[in-house]
Parts: structure tokens; C-alpha cells; sequence
């Protein structure tokens, strides 16, 4: 099955390829500034942040804006991902019903195309790094470890959701809010010693995007390897929701074209 | 000799369909939100009207045969057609592809109107499953064969939609298939182009492959093709002679 999959992977790499160009060429079309909006959209989305939590909430953080920024990109990267592959299947509809394409290629692409996207925000952390004259470690270039993690991750809750989104279409509005509930279960803008001594904590602590977001924040903020816990939570969730994403999606594709 | 001759021909079967069914299911509205699923759920409603598409056909191709699938419109043609390039999963039964296929069912499926014709030449073939290297290779002869020449940056959606099919026909057939499916694409487009075409299948007819045409005109098949397979209400009507097939369709 495993063969199957990297085989017709391969044969479409091209495709993939095209479509995420294409995802570019339309999302920045007559825009001046072009890709470079995915680096100042997280600066000054950090700067309002800032500007709101250092002067009216305060938490006792350093580098409040650099841990600002570090939590918003990596939250960002899930946000666009999902929403972009939640309808993915549905608008790919004029094609499925012509054209056999395997059809994970359309969540996996909305996908990697977030994630492109993900990498030049990185610039963006790059810039605060620079401006908050964090010294350099070793260990910031283990910066792509959690993203790995959280790539895979959002592959996996992706094809899930896009899925379910073929047989329900209500899920496309549900989950708008639920990502925002989500951006609040994160520990983004706040410290994650706040939620402490609250039932909160549980949903903070079992919510994926906490491990990656911290373990981030380890290897490029405090110059920390992540630990085999990070890891180990980090890489499971990943796989796991991999293995389950292709199992419900294999399940349900036959009949996408039914429903769509 | 004789068992010899038979074992020769089986080898020549590319696609093999067996005793498929379509089932679809017709329930008068369409079931996609949450709230209505449980309803319908409850009152044991989701799965009721079915509707059979196509109840049970099997037939053989052999290599360089030109197929013609005829009948009248929702007679169950395009349903075939869909199965065989594994767009649809029958409900029932099994067809057997050998070879590589063209796996095209509209031209120009998949043409983004805000790229233009030389950005849609590229997408489209990766769409078809080629590689990169290989659309450098053929990028001329589909803008020789298209003669779109002037378009090229063009955006499609500026185009007529003869130009699109054109566009479309030419990157569909420069790989030259083993198998190419044809729906009711000759209808499109000027008559030069459709004889251009035609000839363009007459071509890949020479090198031995094999093309299923789907029309519900009769005199394109009786040009085209050597074989011709009536469809009618999801079951074969008949299957044979080109000439004999399309004769009892106009009387029918």
C-alpha cells in the first residue's frame, strides 16, 4: 500500500509542483510586493500583538514579541493549511469528475503550499532574532525539527477534514470557529504556566500544536535540543494522524465523486 | 493450431470489462449537512431510490480497435467510459486495463482560465501524468499541432471554446497512448480542426492503438470505427459490425 502510495507520488510530483505554483501566481497576482507579504504579514500582525499585550495584558515573558511571533507563525502555517484543504476535494470537483487524479494530491497540495509559505515567515523570526540580538546557537537550526512534525500533522487532520467535508458541507463553517477556539487552546500569547491549576491545562497539554509550538520555541528562543519527550509527542501525533488521515481518506474517496 | 491462435488473441485484450453495474443513489435531495444526515437517519431515509446506471456489461477490446459506444443521451455511455478510466468505481464487477491511457474524458478538463496557454500546456499534461522533461520535449509539437502560435500568453479564459478544445485535443494525443478515450469531443471545433482530429486518431490507429469513441451521432462512428457497442438503458443492445449497429440505432 506504502508502494502503491510513493509510486503514484512520484508520477504526480509534477502536478503537485504546478499546482502550488499556481497557488502562488494567483494568491500574489498584481500585488507589488509579491511573496514578500509572507514575511511582513507575521511582522506586523507581532507588532499589534505587541502592542495590545505589552501594554494592556502584560505577561512576564522576554522577548515578548520574539515569542509572539514563534507561536503565530507556527499557528498560522496549521490555520492556512487546514482551512485552505478543508474544501479542497469540493473545488477540485470539474476536475475528479473528468480526469482520474489520486485524490489526496488536492488536500496534500493546499497543504504544502501553506507550508511554503510557513518557511519564508521564517524570515520573519529571522528578523525579530536579529532585532532582539538573540545570540546564535547551534541549536536554532533545528528549527525545521517541529515543523517536520507539525507538516505532518496538518497532512494527516487535512485529509481527514477534507474528507468529512464531501459528505458534510456545515464542517467548512464548524471549523472556522473551531480554529479559533483552537488559536486560544495554544499557548501563543500567553505562557503555558498561566493555564496551571486549570482544567484548561489538559486541552492545552493534549493539543498537538502546543508540543510543536514549544518545542519551537526551545531550539530557537532558549537554545535548547528538544527533548526526547518533544520528540517523541511531536513525531507521534504526527504519524499517527498520517496513518488515520490516508485510512479515512481511502475509506470515503470511492464515493467523492457521488457527493461533490 | 487452432488453440494456438486463441491464446494469441487473448493476449490481445487490453481492457476487459466484466458484468458491471453502476448504482447511484437517487435520493431526491441531496444529503450534506449534519443535522439533515441524522434526521434522514432516523427516519431510515438516506439510502432509498437507487438507480442503475449500468446493470451488468461485459465486453473485450483488443489492441487496435477502434470502439464506438453509441446510444441515446442517459443510456449509460459516459458512465462506461468513466469506469473504464477508473474515474467511477463500479458497484459490481471489474475491468482489467492493460497498458497505459489516455485518462481523458473532456478535453480541456482542468485548464485554469487565469493561466495562460503556454502556463495550461504544462498544467494540463502534469495533470495527464507527465513529467516535466517530457512537456520541454512535446511543448512545440502541441502549439504546432493546436496552431495557437499567437495565444500563447494568452489567458484561456479569453478564449472561444473551439480554441480550448483545441488546446486540449493536442496535449491529450501528443503522448500518443496505448488507449485513448474520445467523448464526444469531434463535435467541437471548426471542420478543418475536426479533420484534423480525425486524423490524428487515424494515426494512432496505425501504430496499433486502441481508441473508444463515444458518440450519440452515428456517422461519426460509422467513419471512425470498426467495431461499435449500442448502450442502451445500462444493458448492451449489440455489439458487432459498425455498419450493422449503427443502421438498427437510426431505425430505433
Amino acid at each position: 500500500m506504502l508502494k502503491a502510495y510513493a509510486e503514484t507520488f512520484n508520477k504526480y510530483k509534477y502536478l503537485l509542483y504546478n499546482l502550488i505554483s499556481r497557488d502562488f501566481r494567483v494568491k500574489y497576482r498584481r500585488s507589488v510586493l509579491g511573496i514578500l507579504w509572507s514575511m511582513l504579514n507575521p511582522i506586523l500582525m507581532v507588532l499589534i500583538l505587541n502592542a495590545v499585550f505589552s501594554r494592556v495584558f502584560r505577561f512576564e515573558i522576554d522577548n515578548f514579541a520574539l515569542y509572539l511571533i514563534s507561536g503565530q507563525t507556527l499557528f498560522t502555517f496549521f490555520n492556512e493549511a487546514t482551512s485552505s484543504s478543508i474544501f479542497s476535494i469540493v473545488e477540485a470537483s470539474s476536475l475528479i469528475k473528468k480526469v482520474y487524479i489520486p485524490k489526496y494530491l488536492f488536500p496534500m497540495e493546499k497543504v504544502l503550499f501553506a507550508f511554503v509559505n510557513c518557511i519564508f515567515s521564517m524570515l520573519a523570526v529571522v528578523v525579530m532574532l536579529l532585532i532582539y540580538k538573540v545570540p546564535f546557537s547551534w541549536t536554532m537550526l533545528l528549527f525545521f525539527v517541529p515543523l517536520v512534525g507539525e507538516l505532518m500533522f496538518a497532512c494527516g487532520f487535512s485529509l481527514i477534514i477534507s474528507c468529512l467535508c464531501v459528505f458534510f458541507r456545515d464542517l467548512k463553517h464548524l471549523y472556522s470557529v473551531l480554529l479559533t477556539a483552537w488559536m486560544y487552546m495554544t499557548p501563543i500569547i500567553y505562557p503555558i504556566s498561566i493555564v496551571e491549576g486549570s482544567w484548561i491545562r489538559y486541552i492545552v497539554y493534549l493539543n498537538p500544536l502546543t508540543t510543536y509550538v514549544e518545542t519551537f520555541r526551545s531550539v530557537v528562543m532558549y537554545g535548547q535540543t528538544p527533548s526526547a519527550e518533544q520528540l517523541l509527542v511531536g513525531f507521534g501525533y504526527g504519524i499517527i494522524f498520517m496513518a488515520l488521515g490516508l485510512f479515512i481518506f481511502r475509506k470515503g474517496q470511492d464515493k467523492f465523486i457521488l457527493n461533490v | 493450431m487452432a488453440e494456438q491462435a486463441l491464446t494469441a488473441k487473448e493476449s490481445d485484450i487490453v481492457i476487459s470489462v466484466k458484468d458491471v453495474a453502476m448504482e447511484f443513489n437517487m435520493s431526491n435531495l441531496k444529503v450534506d449537512s449534519i443535522k439533515e444526515y441524522f434526521v434522514r437517519l432516523v427516519k431510515h431515509e438516506l439510502f432509498f431510490k437507487s438507480f442503475y446506471a449500468l446493470k451488468g456489461v461485459s465486453f473485450d477490446v483488443r489492441r487496435g480497435e477502434v470502439l464506438g459506444l453509441i446510444g441515446f443521451n442517459g443510456g449509460g455511455k459516459s458512465t462506461m467510459l468513466k469506469i473504464i478510466a477508473g474515474i467511477l468505481k463500479p458497484t459490481r464487477g471489474s475491468v482489467e486495463v492493460k497498458g497505459t491511457l489516455s485518462p481523458m474524458i473532456e478535453l480541456g478538463a482542468g485548464f485554469d482560465p487565469d493561466l495562460t496557454a503556454r502556463e495550461n500546456i504544462f498544467l494540463n499534461g502534469s495533470i495527464l501524468g507527465y513529467s516535466k522533461e517530457f512537456m520541454q520535449e512535446v511543448f512545440e509539437e502541441v502549439v504546432e499541432f493546436s496552431e495557437l502560435h499567437d495565444f500563447l500568453d494568452t489567458p484561456v479564459k479569453n478564449f472561444s471554446s473551439g480554441m480550448q478544445a483545441r488546446l486540449g485535443f493536442s496535449v491529450a494525443t501528443v503522448v500518443r497512448p496505448e488507449i485513448l478515450i474520445v467523448d464526444e469531443v469531434l463535435a467541437v471545433g471548426d471542420y478543418k480542426f475536426q479533420e484534423k482530429c480525425k486524423n490524428r486518431i487515424r494515426e494512432l490507429m496505425a501504430d496499433n492503438a486502441t481508441v473508444i469513441l463515444v458518440s450519440h451521432d452515428s456517422n461519426q462512428i460509422e467513419e471512425m470505427c470498426t467495431r461499435a457497442i449500442w448502450i442502451d438503458h445500462g444493458l448492451i443492445k449489440e455489439d458487432g459490425d459498425t455498419m450493422a449497429v449503427c443502421e438498427h440505432y437510426k431505425n430505433a
